[in-house]
């Protein structure tokens, strides 16, 4: 049977070139090339992944990692996306709070963690609101932006064919920044993995950030590649599940370009 | 219903930067005429059909509607390109109007439907703008003006983006369509064929600021189709408007200007 290079080839170059870097890996360990210390062979971090496993230890982690993740970009997200089209719609709101925004925008999210943990406490208070503000910056930026940037002509023809103001939002201003929320939504959810790892390290005795800081400090190396390994597959799964949201919600974008394509 | 523009001036910016788009413009439609205007390239058509449509205030002078009383919209507008709305279907697209005046869903897409089948789209219904063609996507904008049963018709430059083949199937369906309805039609053009092809009459602008230059009537029997460009007729009146622009396309070319 013959297969279509042109489906085949999207599956399995991917695939040679993963297996590629990891048997080549697995090689130069095995033949003492590479610092066993540093860098252990994929089949030793396999292994203590499967024992990691089966002792529960990643779903503990993983679970209450993802907890924070949701529970912060949830409480983030929706005011950042509410009031950056509150300000993109309504240039008083944004001339009274982009002074706000932009002072307070390029604290590092990391940078407030001690002081989060001083009004809310060390318990996970503290960490999902680090989390959340880390969402809410950049979800209400592209809201605003998105808003700003639609089309002279939608509010022209939404205007001339006699829209309410409630009918303009809902129909033409909403839809039309739907594309830059998704972007800030995007940015958010990866902001989320680097400030939950953060907060992780330096306070909690659980999660994916922890689980990876008990070891080096306990210097179980394979234990670290496990932990740095699940965050990449978070971010993976993140971008994956988001763009088939996005396919479905905003199908226009990125193929007004090429009309009759099919 | 008639429209009347009476002395209408518009100027952009402030003090030194102010520059004069339009200046002093009249010019009245009788009912169910199709004028077109025809200028260069920046000579304020486009503004001029935006304060008709009330999108923009003109600095001085006033539109005027007068006539029977109406039920429906003043003017309904077809836009240059891109004023499809690309998040809703064909359908909606074309039923946006009847929507925002509150007409039930079924009735505005019953109504919708039959224009739909006018332009050739009814197959495409259910599809979304993205999937088709701009010629297409423009037929949605004008199926959207005429169900909109406005009393006058503004269409700002809507066959511009087109290429030549596509464009010549539209303006015949567009005559078909308004042969049908002897709506008022203000159409914005820069194409003098164009001009001639579709309007009763042909109003010719000046460079910046624009004024008007002339009116033309075209005096041509309907229908009309494409074979009326090899006319000796059309092609005299071809001449004389082209002999009436061109000075007018040279300056907006080399950038000589009034004052403002």
């Amino acid at each position: 049977m013959m297969l279509n290079a042109d489906r085949v080839y999207p599956v399995l170059l991917p695939l040679v070139s993963l297996t590629g870097v990891l048997l080549l890996w697995e090689l130069c360990g095995r033949l003492g090339l590479i610092n066993p210390l540093f860098f252990p062979v994929p089949s030793l971090i396999f292994l203590a992944f499967f024992g990691m496993l089966a002792d529960g230890e990643i779903q503990t982690n993983l679970s209450i990692t993802l907890f924070r993740v949701f529970v912060g970009f949830l409480i983030g997200t929706i005011p950042g996306i509410t009031i950056g089209l509150l300000m993109g719609v309504s240039e008083k709101t944004r001339l009274f709070l982009d002074p706000i925004v932009a002072a307070t925008y390029p604290i590092p999210k990391l940078a407030i963690f001690p002081l989060l943990m001083v009004i809310f406490g060390i318990g996970e208070l503290s960490k999902i609101m680090a989390i959340a503000f880390g969402c809410f910056f950049i979800t209400l930026i592209n809201a605003m932006g998105g808003v700003r940037n639609i089309n002279k002509v939608y509010f022209e023809v939404a205007k001339n064919y006699g829209a309410s103001k409630t009918q303009l939002f809902t129909r033409v201003v909403l839809p039309a920044s739907l594309p830059m929320i998704f972007t800030g939504i995007r940015i958010a959810l990866g902001m989320s993995l680097i400030v939950v790892v953060g907060v992780e390290f330096v306070s909690a005795n659980h999660g994916i950030g922890a689980m990876i800081w008990n070891a080096w400090q306990t210097f179980e190396i394979e234990k670290l590649y496990v932990g740095i390994f699940i965050c990449a597959i978070l971010g993976i799964l993140f971008t994956l599940v988001l763009k088939k949201i996005e396919h479905r919600t905003i199908p226009w974008v990125g193929q007004l370009a090429h009309p009759g394509e099919e | 219903m008639k429209l009347a523009c009476r002395h209408i001036s518009k100027i952009f910016g402030e003090g030194e930067k102010a520059t004069r788009a339009i200046d002093d413009i009249s010019f009245e439609t009788t009912e169910g005429e199709f004028l077109c205007i025809l200028g260069p390239s920046g000579c304020g058509k486009s503004t001029l059909l935006k304060i008709i449509a009330g999108l923009l205030k003109p600095s001085s002078g006033e539109v005027c509607y007068s006539g029977n009383n109406h039920a429906g919209p003043m003017n309904s507008m077809v836009f240059q390109e891109h004023g499809v709305f690309p998040w809703m279907n064909v359908m909606d697209n074309v039923a946006f109007g009847l929507e925002m005046r509150g007409v039930p869903r079924k009735e505005r897409y019953a109504r919708s439907l039959d224009f739909l089948k006018r332009v050739g789209l009814s197959k495409h219904a259910w599809r979304n703008p993205h999937e088709l063609s701009v010629g297409m996507r423009q037929r949605i904008a004008i199926a959207r003006a005429f169900v909109n049963n406005p009393e006058i018709l503004l269409m700002d430059e809507p066959f511009g983006s087109l290429d030549a083949q596509t464009r010549l199937i539209l303006q015949a369906e567009l005559l078909k369509i308004w042969s049908d309805h002897k709506k008022t039609v203000i159409f914005v053009t820069h194409d003098i064929d164009e001009a001639i092809l579709l309007g009763d009459r042909v109003l010719v602008m000046t460079s910046v600021p624009g004024r008007i230059k002339d009116v033309l009537s075209v005096g041509i029997d309907r229908p009309r189709d494409i074979d009326l460009e090899n006319t000796p007729e059309f092609l005299a009146l071809k001449t004389k408007i082209w002999n009436s622009i061109r000075l007018e396309v040279e300056r907006s070319m080399t950038g000589d200007h009034d004052d403002a």
